[in-house]
């Protein structure tokens, strides 16, 4: 059972977590400042319609994979990580925090607001007005530009949490 | 006053000082 959760779950939740922010990343300081450039010389589409949401649609599963995984290595000190139970938890739970409001980031407001922007699901046959899709583009963007601030001190605790690298930051 | 977000640099560097406040908090009081 240990090997199932230890093992395979821990693999797992940092397989997601690669892919969900290597995604973010690659939105962040790939997509987006070449969105600018394909906008200039009429090749946005092809972006916008063929990669964005498939990229879009591994990004949000993957979020939600790297938290449900992350419960599952945590287990029974789950509740006691995301508490500050002691000392020893302080690293994991400001990097489980910082995840977890990073993934509400994700399906509360990048996912809905990209919907509209893109014209998918629901607004594939019923697209948002210029208006509604200019408000969507900002208030994804900030909360794309959020997360990508708020990976940097949740990686560092996540890998900060165990190990030599815990005792080598926060001693004992 | 620009969104410190709105550039890539900006979001690393609020990012890295969000990293060293937070340290700093939790090394302080533990």
């Amino acid at each position: 059972m240990d090997l199932i959760i230890y093992g395979l779950g821990r693999w797992l939740h940092i397989g997601s977590g690669i892919l969900w922010i290597g995604l973010l990343w690659y939105f962040n300081f790939v997509q987006v400042p070449g969105l600018k450039g394909a906008a200039a010389d009429g090749t946005a589409a092809g972006i916008t319609k063929h990669i964005a949401p498939r990229a879009l649609e591994l990004f949000r599963w993957a979020s939600l994979s790297t938290v449900l995984f992350g419960a599952l290595i945590l287990g029974k000190q789950l509740p006691s990580a995301l508490l500050f139970a002691n000392k020893a938890y302080y690293p994991i739970g400001i990097g489980a925090w910082l995840g977890i409001i990073m993934f509400l980031n994700v399906w509360g407001l990048i996912w809905p607001n990209q919907k509209k922007i893109l014209n998918l699901y629901q607004y594939a046959t019923n697209p948002a007005s210029d208006e509604v899709k200019n408000k969507a583009r900002r208030i994804a963007f900030l909360a794309s530009r959020t997360n990508t601030m708020l990976s940097i001190p949740m990686l560092f605790f996540m890998v900060a949490s165990g190990g030599l690298f815990r005792r080598a930051f926060f001693g004992g | 006053m620009k969104n410190p977000l709105d550039s890539i640099w900006g979001t690393i560097i609020c990012g890295l000082l969000l990293t060293s406040v937070l340290y700093n908090f939790i090394y302080f009081l533990s």
